[in-house]
């Protein structure tokens, strides 16, 4: 399998005031031809962020990529300018977001939506352009594609918006699509269908996913390889079933417990203790050590690395290191 | 669409009755009388007295309204007490005139306002819209008849570059750069408190637009700043301008009393101001009226313009 991105070191600081916040501070991994990567990590961990670096979407003012390369399909994203930016976004990779509702341009019909960005990438003409919005209505499963392009999103339901979105993404037939949270905000019966056709749709346009979710449960249903973020920086790489199966990092073993297993009773949920620290107040050390119950002095005085502990997975803990821990 | 605009239409009628009645009531409490009864200081008291009754001001004051509301449905505003001509036809001749100014100044308030507006909430804090918000305040907070006052001095009387009042050279043939030259103080002096009004209501709509998360999407569809901004942005943004710029379109009416007075120019607002000093009873409740079918009118036609702008609203 080839490499389609590889992200190194990433380093994504805001600069408020007289403060620098590191929100992603060096971030590693890597996205093979066809397959899909899940970001999974509690909100202020940097998985956001993390994609919109890679889409060159950070937001300004205030934010900055300071360090890092972004290879994607053999150009560095963050040495590109603007204009070279533009035909990257939306035509070889493409995103879809959180919130369906509030994601599609509430005053232009569905038709005008889809059809610009074909219009845009592939200079398709405009009867083009609609024949192929009324192939890709069709592919993300409406029936009546011809009626639905020329409504306006607010007739639509969440999960009608969000195939929408799967559509206009998929329009250019992109390398990557991101999906940063794509069934957050939906019923859980509709989840189920988005996650089923994101499946579907990499496999028939052969794209890489890049899914950043807090969901485990959507982890497990779509993903190949699974990264965990924590204040910014991976903690943990691994392949999906692994990473289930056998936790490594104290974190994810804490994310992991705190889902409710429906064959066990239990009087209260577990949940990993304390907040997760704001990028103003990062412990020096291990950034995990203010909640790790496994805590050492070594962990308070030193930052772990994120080292290859089996084939094909990664942990950044000093556990490993001394032989103790799992 | 249509039932609801024939709705609003009859629901004009009793707000229209009651501003009849009430600009009426105002009109007749102002104190002093006509002045056409005092043009000659020699007039004996019997004539004044035969010219009252002709006028048909002797009559008590519900009997005056309900002679002229009978004569308004028949379609006649009656004569000017001062001008001996059917109001109806001074206003005709004017109103052409309050249009052309109107129009250009609301052209001139649109074309500046909006894109400084977009440019001011796009850029957001910089020296751009620092600039652009202090000069808005600075309109806002400029009175018309000083900034008139002010645009006459140096522009007409010290630079000589415009001419100091009126439509056009007097006596010459229709010519549009004469026309043009002449229109341009006045039409500016009525466009600026609603052009500084209009670049900060754009600013802030613009602002709240521009952090959407459709903006976020068309950004990821790889725009070009531009088309985010205006194609996907404005659309959105002027959608609560519109409403605002329905409730101007009667403020022109009030703004152009003091612009067409101090340029003198021959159009509705001056011929308020001279019939409300002349007491000219018809002329004013024919004006006061136009101006409230005007706002009446304004306000119909900005929620049309929002059901049409906005497809999520619907009638």
């Amino acid at each position: 399998m080839s490499t389609l991105l590889e992200v190194k070191n990433l380093k994504t600081h805001f600069f408020a005031k007289d403060k620098v916040l590191p929100v992603v501070d060096g971030v590693d991994f890597k996205v093979n031809k066809g397959e899909t990567l899940a970001i999974v990590g509690e909100s202020g961990s940097g998985k956001s962020i993390t994609s919109l670096s890679i889409m060159g979407l950070v937001p300004k003012p205030g934010g900055k990529i300071v360090d890092g390369e972004i290879n994607f399909d053999g150009k560095d994203l963050v040495q590109l300018s603007e204009n070279q930016m533009y035909k990257v976004r939306g035509n070889e990779i493409a995103m879809i977001f959180q919130e369906p509702m509030s994601s599609l341009n509430p005053v232009l019909t569905i038709g005008e939506q889809i059809t610009e960005v074909l219009i845009y990438h592939k200079k398709l003409s405009y009867k083009e352009a609609r024949q192929k919005a009324i192939e890709l209505l069709k592919i993300v499963g409406f029936a009546r594609a011809e009626g639905i392009l020329d409504d306006y999103p607010h007739r639509l339901s969440g999960g009608m918006r969000q195939r929408v979105m799967i559509a206009m993404a998929m329009s250019c037939d992109p390398k990557l699509l991101i999906a940063d949270e794509p069934t957050t905000a939906l019923d859980v019966t509709v989840q189920a269908q988005i996650l089923e056709l994101m499946k579907d749709l990499s496999k028939k346009f052969d794209s890489s996913i890049i899914l950043i979710t807090h969901d485990l449960g959507v982890v497990a249903e779509l993903a190949d390889r699974v990264i965990v973020m924590y204040t910014g920086q991976v903690v943990e790489e691994s392949p999906i079933v692994s990473l289930f199966d056998e936790p490594l990092h104290p974190y994810t073993q804490g994310l992991l417990n705190s889902i409710p297993k429906i064959d066990e009773e239990v009087e209260r949920l577990s949940s990993i203790g304390g907040n997760v620290p704001t990028p103003d107040s990062f412990p020096k050390g291990c950034r995990f050590s203010t909640r790790c119950p496994h805590v050492m002095q070594k962990c308070i005085d030193e930052q772990p690395e994120l080292k290859e502990i089996k084939p094909g997975r990664k942990s950044r803990c000093f556990l490993h290191e001394e032989g103790v821990g799992s | 669409m249509t039932t609801y605009i024939i709705r609003r239409l009859i629901m004009m009628i009793p707000i229209l009755i009651g501003i009849s009645i009430l600009s009426f009531a105002i009109m007749y409490a102002a104190p002093g009388k006509p002045t056409v009864l005092n043009l000659d200081p020699d007039i004996s008291v019997e004539d004044r007295e035969r010219q009252m009754e002709r006028l048909g001001l002797n009559d008590p004051a519900h009997i005056q309204y309900l002679r002229w509301m009978g004569n308004v449905l028949q379609g006649d505003l009656g004569n000017s007490f001062t001008r001996k001509q059917p109001v109806t036809q001074l206003i005709m001749d004017r109103l052409p005139n309050t249009i052309i100014l109107m129009v250009v100044s609301t052209f001139l308030a649109v074309i500046i306002a909006i894109p400084f507006g977009v440019l001011s909430a796009t850029r957001q804090y910089s020296k751009l819209d620092y600039g652009v918000t202090f000069t808005s305040f600075i309109g806002l907070a400029t009175p018309n008849f000083w900034l008139g006052l002010m645009l006459i001095m140096v522009f007409s009387v010290q630079l000589g570059w415009t001419p100091v009042g009126g439509v056009s050279t007097l006596g010459s043939e229709f010519n549009l750069l004469d026309r043009i030259h002449h229109i341009i103080l006045p039409a500016f002096v009525l466009a600026t408190a609603d052009m500084a009004g209009l670049t900060r209501y754009t600013r802030s709509s613009m602002l709240e637009v521009i952090n959407q998360d459709y903006i976020r999407t068309a950004r990821a569809k790889g725009f070009r700043e531009r088309t985010v901004v205006y194609k996907h942005g404005l659309r959105n943004g002027l959608i609560p301008i519109i409403t605002i710029f329905g409730l101007m379109l009667p403020t022109f009416i009030g703004g152009s009393v003091v612009v067409e007075t101090l340029f003198s120019w021959p159009g509705i607002g001056k011929l308020f101001i001279d019939a409300t000093f002349e007491r000219d009873y018809p002329v004013i409740m024919a004006i006061t009226m136009f101006a409230a079918v005007l706002t009446v009118i304004g306000n119909l036609i900005a929620d049309i313009l929002y059901a049409i702008m906005d497809p999520r609203i619907e009638y």
